[in-house]
């Protein structure tokens, strides 16, 4: 760090300033020619890597969701968004969820459900642009929640990664 | 006919300055976006060259509110006062050489006044009410202390300003803003006659029309915006054309008295038409003018704003005697060498 120099120390030229304030005008002269770091953001999206958290989303392999509905990601979801209803199914995994919602006006986009979920069922997709205009739009039913496995790709490789 | 060539004038002056000052807001934000790497507005119309129209046209539509306590009149008056007195100015301001125009010879200027430096002096002076008037009607403690600021400022910095001019007078031994611009033929401009006087007619062109190194009256981060936190719509407006307008005006002044006007070495030399000269020294005049708006913005996103004493020490005791010195200095000049 340089020393910090007092107003007594400066000499003549250094108390008068003009020397400082041609450098900083010069430098805001430099900068006015530069590469902008503005995104333009409707027309350039934001490419998220795999640990960005955006709205949580269901796992759906082949055409069924993974979820058994346990009912854990309820559970530790601290801001009660998610609500879970369990019933029978023939399939292998026996159980699967009836109802499946969660309330994104109380989400907080922690990630707990995620990192709970004993089968991989719900993960954190990049989507965050959530418009909605109603109350009732605002809770995300399984018809908005399930995402194809494919999709969703590189968030499962890295919450492997760091599990 | 004799009254429609100046109503023409003032016409078009008017015209031009609304232009002018809409453009300058944009041009501010587009400068001032750019110097902070940012890209600045773009959204409306190609390159954002409709934002300014929008905006005004958005103050037109806003409810004018006026706080319960303010003094009702002088509330209303002072924009008013502000935006007269920073429109006035410019009828002495010529733009360029006379021209011909169908067969007949125009000055382009409002009214060739003999007075014109006094007249602008006067009417710089007077422009402060605005801000004095606004910052004690609208009561508001923000506004007070901005208005009171305004006024101490404007008083400690005319002084240095009115001595820096008048060695531009001793040198031009006129006060007609023709005359001084017809002086400074060639490479006799005034700011290489009188570099000091130069430097601090512009420091006090900064101070007096407000601008960052010196807007203490408006300050926004102490004084919430100063004195106009309390005006909305289109006094509001009001407030912030006449800002601008004397932006343009003080560049319009330091070219024509310290930047040799229309005059550029070399071109009066190079054998030109008749026809063309006039139109190319304009354009020599507004590239100038234009020059210097820039450095107006370019100088408040580059400074920081001066400490409420640190400006009154600069004003007394640096600007003032500084252009006693170039007055000194000048009259000496005169007087051995008789430019």
């Amino acid at each position: 760090m340089a020393v910090k120099k007092r107003k007594k120390d400066l000499n003549f030229f250094e108390r008068i300033y003009i020397v400082e304030i041609l450098k900083g005008m010069m430098l805001t002269l430099k900068h006015l020619f530069k590469p902008k770091f503005t995104r333009q953001y409707p027309e350039e999206k934001y490419v998220q890597p795999p640990s960005y958290r955006g709205r949580p989303v269901l796992v759906m392999d082949n055409g069924k969701e993974r979820c058994v509905a346990c009912g854990l990601c309820s559970r530790v979801c601290p801001a009660l968004a998610i609500q879970v209803q369990a019933a029978e199914t023939e399939d292998e995994k026996e159980r699967y969820p009836e109802l499946f919602e969660i309330n994104m006006l109380r989400c907080i986009f922690c990630g707990f459900c995620e990192e709970v979920c004993p089968e991989e069922a719900i993960v954190m997709s990049k989507d965050y642009e959530l418009v909605f205009t109603k109350y009732e739009d605002a809770i995300f039913g399984k018809d908005k929640l399930l995402v194809p496995v494919e999709q969703l790709k590189d968030r499962l490789e890295f919450i492997r990664a760091h599990r | 006919m004799v009254i429609l060539i100046p109503l023409t004038k003032i016409a078009i002056a008017i015209g031009v300055l609304l232009f002018v000052v809409t453009y300058l807001v944009y041009f501010e934000r587009k400068i001032s976006a750019w110097i902070q790497d940012r890209v600045g507005p773009n959204r409306v119309g190609p390159y954002g060259l409709l934002q300014s129209p929008a905006d005004v046209l958005k103050l037109f539509f806003k409810e004018d509110i006026v706080p319960l306590a303010a003094t009702k009149f002088v509330h209303s008056l002072a924009p008013v006062i502000s935006l007269t007195i920073a429109m006035s100015t410019y009828a002495v301001i010529p733009f360029g050489p006379d021209i011909n125009l169908f067969g007949q010879k125009v000055k382009l200027i409002v009214a060739d006044v003999d007075v014109g430096i006094l007249f602008i002096l006067a009417f710089a002076s007077i422009g402060v009410y605005g801000i004095t008037l606004s910052g004690w009607a609208s009561n508001n403690k923000y506004s007070l202390l901005g208005g009171l600021r305004s006024s101490a400022q404007m008083i400690s910095y005319e002084l240095s300003m009115g001595i820096s001019i008048v060695g531009v007078l001793i040198v031009s031994e006129s006060l007609r803003i023709y005359d001084i611009i017809n002086h400074q033929q060639g490479w006799m401009w005034n700011a290489f006659i009188q570099p000091i006087g130069f430097i601090t007619f512009v420091v006090a062109a900064f101070a007096e029309t407000n601008r960052l190194p010196f807007d203490l009256p408006e300050a926004e981060p102490e004084l919430v915006g100063g004195y106009h936190t309390e005006y909305s719509s289109l006094k509001f407006a009001m407030f912030f054309l006449a800002e601008y307008a004397n932006m343009i005006i003080a560049s319009l002044l330091i070219v024509a008295l310290y930047l040799g006007g229309w005059h550029l070495p070399f071109v009066e030399t190079a054998s030109l038409s008749e026809g063309w000269l006039p139109l190319i020294s304009v354009g020599i005049y507004l590239a100038k003018v234009c020059f210097l708006l820039f450095v107006f913005i370019w100088v408040r996103w580059s400074i920081p704003r001066f400490r409420y004493d640190q400006l009154m020490n600069l004003g007394w005791k640096v600007m003032l005697p500084l252009s006693l010195v170039n007055l000194a200095w000048v009259s000496l000049l005169v007087y051995f060498f008789k430019i």
